[in-house]
């Protein structure tokens, strides 16, 4: 279980705060994606998440424990490649764990087993996202946390790796924060959706998803997602 | 082709001018050149001189090049000690070539004047773009490291040195191109043997001609270096 507890944040030299308090709690295994307008501070909730921000007020446990330095327990998938260009798929791997099995393991769950001797400029956006996701699970954290991670690719590899995310979080069960501004991946993905509201940062609304896991494409055409696209556009305005 | 075409060109214009243009007549003709460098190639003096010159571009090169990255990557990670790098950005404006009578009177006329002045002439280039590189180093990655802890050591040789790396190789091709200069500067005025010590001895003598063969062997070495560097450049960053 991780726990936020009236975290708070204020940039250094701006007056306003970026993140007033803001209390949520998530479950472990639970997929949950933070929706918001530009501006709520969903970026900066990722940061500080990740332990890059420090907050000027407020807690996070995990398990009932403290947590503040950033950490192997939680990693970030950003929009941008994080990948290291002067290193082979596997290289990028065996700098952060010296299991080779697991690096095997975690290379076939992301489909790229093949690849591993190829550098980064020879890979897809949507490979090297591939990548980052199974770096990020080979070191097994308590929680990976995905800041708007597809947002620089194109609609058909999106859609590809939405599909690929979650049989991957279908398998693992890995607890997954998901920061995102597009509706339909949240709700695709996601077992709750977090509505966040500006000025001052709030949750204004939480909406529960129930389909089933693994979940297929063709679940966007329900009359059932449609509902729930409607109703958190709703609750936006 | 444009290459050969552009050399043929120059030595067009070159046989024009000491036919037309040097009434004095200083300057060899082109076969009389052609004959003196067949001369000077086949005594083994040229080759004792050529080789005292690329010693010290060696020696002053290798060091100013192992000092200049290390404090290039030392500096650029390590802000508690920022006035250093004040002090060296002090030096840097002041030409090698400066340096020779304080070279002189700390080392005396010989190998390490040279040395030193090599080392000065490379050092700075190499230092500059490395501490460049290195505190260009993008946040993200910073943070990657932090998440996936990886220990500073691998951080400097899996990460920090790779990203500065195309740095480095452009600050060793300015600073070789330097430690030339300053070689030849400083063999110049306070050496025994080398190229510019024989493009001196030439100058008293006034033998153009083997002033000129002086040069040239200056530009044949220090493009051969260059080239050798870029090679270097191109097997070990195989990644861009």
């Amino acid at each position: 279980m991780i726990s936020i507890q009236n975290i708070s944040y204020t940039y250094p030299k701006k007056k306003t705060m970026t993140l007033a308090p803001i209390s949520l709690s998530i479950a472990t295994g639970e997929f949950v994606s933070i929706l918001g307008p530009s501006g709520c501070g969903k970026t900066t909730l990722a940061n500080i998440l990740a332990g890059y921000f420090k907050p000027q007020a407020g807690e996070i446990l995990i398990d009932g424990k403290m947590v503040k330095k950033s950490g192997k327990n939680r990693i970030v998938m950003n929009q941008e490649n994080d990948l290291f260009a002067w290193m082979t798929v596997w290289e990028q791997m065996k700098l952060v764990t010296s299991d080779e099995s697991q690096i095997f393991h975690y290379l076939k769950l992301v489909g790229l087993e093949e690849y591993k001797s190829y550098y980064p400029k020879a890979l897809s956006g949507g490979m090297k996202k591939r990548v980052s996701l199974a770096r990020a699970l080979v070191v097994h954290p308590d929680f990976l946390i995905l800041d708007e991670p597809f947002d620089s690719l194109d609609e058909k590899m999106k859609s590809s790796l939405h599909t690929e995310l979650n049989r991957i979080f279908t398998v693992t069960k890995k607890t997954i924060v998901l920061i995102t501004h597009d509706i339909d991946e949240a709700i695709f993905l996601s077992d709750r959706v977090i509505v966040l509201g500006n000025n001052p940062t709030a949750v204004i609304h939480q909406f529960a998803i129930n389909f089933p896991h693994p979940r297929e494409m063709k679940i966007q055409a329900t009359k059932k997602f449609t509902d729930y696209r409607v109703m958190i556009a709703e609750s936006y305005r | 082709m444009k290459k050969i075409s552009f050399i043929i060109g120059i030595l067009i214009v070159y046989q024009l001018y000491v036919m037309v243009g040097d009434t004095r007549g200083y300057f060899p003709s082109l076969s009389q050149l052609v004959g003196t460098i067949v001369e000077v190639m086949s005594s083994s003096d040229i080759y004792v001189h050529m080789g005292a010159s690329v010693l010290r571009v060696m020696v002053g090169f290798s060091l100013a090049g192992i000092v200049g990255i290390a404090l290039g990557l030392f500096l650029a990670t390590n802000s508690r000690f920022s006035e250093l790098k004040t002090g060296i950005e002090l030096l840097r404006p002041i030409p090698p070539i400066a340096w020779i009578p304080i070279a002189i009177i700390l080392f005396g006329l010989g190998n390490a004047s040279a040395y030193f002045i090599v080392f000065l002439g490379a050092f700075f280039p190499i230092f500059t773009n490395t501490y460049f590189g290195a505190s260009t180093i993008p946040l993200l990655y910073k943070r990657i490291t932090s998440s996936f802890e990886v220990p500073l050591g691998t951080y400097i040789v899996k990460i920090l040195i790779p990203y500065t790396l195309p740095y480095i190789f452009t600050g060793l091709k300015i600073g070789i191109g330097m430690a030339w200069m300053s070689v030849i500067a400083s063999e110049l005025i306070g050496a025994q043997s080398g190229l510019g010590y024989y493009i001196q001895m030439n100058r008293i003598m006034l033998q153009t001609d083997n002033i000129m063969i002086g040069m040239i062997l200056i530009g044949l070495i220090g493009t051969l270096v260059q080239k050798m560097i870029e090679y270097l450049e191109k097997r070990i960053i195989v990644w861009s």
